[in-house]
């Protein structure tokens, strides 16, 4: 396995930001209610990872150890507004229905984690794979969840695609059954917990029989889980 | 040989990375000003074509925009239709403080004769699925209000039904309907004493 391979079974499966490490659950479990939502959270999220990933492995000989954190806190928290500005100017609408989850991007534990466990160490390249891999396995898990609450609790899915694809999309969606009342449970956040739980639980029934294939028997290592936080040096 | 101290220099560092990193978060706010400005002016104006038929007016209806401060003092905006500069209706926010999860925030058109032309909610935090069919693309409940105006005599209809009154509430909420039945009267009592065709501290002047 070339390092490649390795970033992204580890960013995709092994060490999935949100059903292994279990990190910014906040708007994942909030915004998840329908597909498109999800998405647009989970390419928010993507963007800004990637961004912070290539600088702050750009930056990362340059600063002392002991403002790193900061630094980090700074190029997170402004490209997040930079990502702000932007959906509110060219998505509009989604950007109303996501409202108060975009700037708590910054928050969100998995982009100051990969910064540090990962960006901080390596180079440009790789620093960026890492945040698409880690990004992509954070969108796939939103999405995947978005898309069972919505249908469970309306029927639908991608209801609302115009409002990142654009006009074109507006009749995207489908609409797979006509509920008299909706299945509230799935929509409001205990069904997100649930249906998370699910996931989880689902990922790890799986987990030995998928790495035995992804991996073979005879090349498996112990692989690291990833530290949020350094060992003091 | 120059000797600067670890503090120092770390200061400087941090220092820069602030002046950059807000510089970027400025450059990108200057590009992107006029493009919300005008996404915030295209939201405007669509809900207004939704409350206000396009053949009953013909100025630019969201520049004639006036700040008021309405009955719980809050200020609002007033968009005023007219047609070749008679008035013929007005736009208003309407704001109901006491959402189930706060405000809802509602635009109400209004004709000369203070009939309702229309009720759209603009943005509210309530219930998915329970408090949310306020919303026009969940459920028609809040097109009731056109043709309807507050009189003398219809004021205690002016009410959901649990409080006896003639607006359907929804099951499982009733909080929310109450808030915006409470709100579109306020603004309808409100409107009708106030001259709001007349000259005004204009929007672009609110800060």
């Amino acid at each position: 396995m070339n390092q490649y391979q390795e970033i992204s079974w580890q960013g995709l499966w092994k060490n999935n930001p949100a059903l292994v490490q279990m990190l910014g659950l906040c708007p994942l479990l909030a915004v998840t209610n329908t597909a498109v939502n999800a998405l647009g959270l989970g390419l928010a999220t993507l963007f800004v990872l990637i961004g912070s990933n290539i600088t702050v492995s750009i930056v990362r000989n340059w600063i002392p150890n002991e403002i790193r954190i900061p630094v980090f806190v700074m190029v997170i928290a402004s490209l997040v507004t930079i990502v702000q500005l932007l959906m509110n100017a060219y998505t509009y609408e989604l950007y109303q229905t996501l409202g108060i989850f975009i700037p708590l991007i910054v928050t969100n534990c998995a982009i100051i984690g990969r910064a540090e466990a990962f960006a901080s160490k390596n180079s440009v390249q790789f620093a960026a794979y890492d945040g698409l891999m880690m990004g992509s396995g954070f969108l796939v898990v939103l999405l995947a969840l978005g898309a069972i609450r919505e249908v469970l609790g309306n029927g639908t899915l991608l209801q609302g695609a115009e409002q990142i694809f654009g006009e074109a999309a507006s009749n995207w969606h489908l609409v797979l059954f006509s509920p008299e009342q909706n299945f509230l449970l799935a929509i409001l956040p205990p069904g997100a917990f649930i249906i998370m739980g699910l996931l989880i639980a689902l990922k790890n029934k799986y987990d030995k029989r998928i790495e035995k294939l992804v991996i073979g028997e005879k090349t498996k290592q112990t692989i690291e889980r990833a530290r949020v936080t350094t060992e003091s040096a | 040989m120059l000797n600067i101290h670890p503090i120092s220099k770390a200061s400087f560092i941090l220092a820069a990375f602030a002046l950059v990193t807000t510089g970027l978060v400025a450059l990108t706010h200057l590009l992107t000003e006029d493009t919300i400005a005008q996404a915030q002016e295209n939201a405007i104006q669509q809900t207004i074509n939704q409350l206000v038929p396009a053949d009953m007016y013909n100025n630019a209806i969201a520049q004639d925009c006036i700040v008021k401060q309405d009955v719980n003092g809050e200020n609002i905006r007033v968009f005023r239709a007219r047609f070749d500069e008679h008035p013929v209706a007005v736009v208003l926010e309407s704001i109901a403080p006491n959402g189930y999860n706060g405000r809802i925030d509602l635009l109400v058109a209004i004709d000369t004769e203070q009939r309702i032309l229309g009720v759209r909610t603009v943005k509210h935090t309530e219930t998915p699925g329970l408090g949310d069919k306020i919303e026009i693309k969940k459920s028609n409940w809040i097109t009731y209000f056109a043709g309807l105006s507050v009189t003398d005599d219809n004021q205690k209809n002016w009410a959901v039904r649990n409080d006896g009154g003639m607006f359907d509430a929804f099951t499982g909420a009733t909080i929310t309907p109450r808030a915006v039945v409470g709100a579109v009267k306020n603004t309808l009592v409100w409107a009708q004493e106030q001259d709001l065709f007349a000259q005004g501290q204009t929007c672009g002047e609110k800060q």
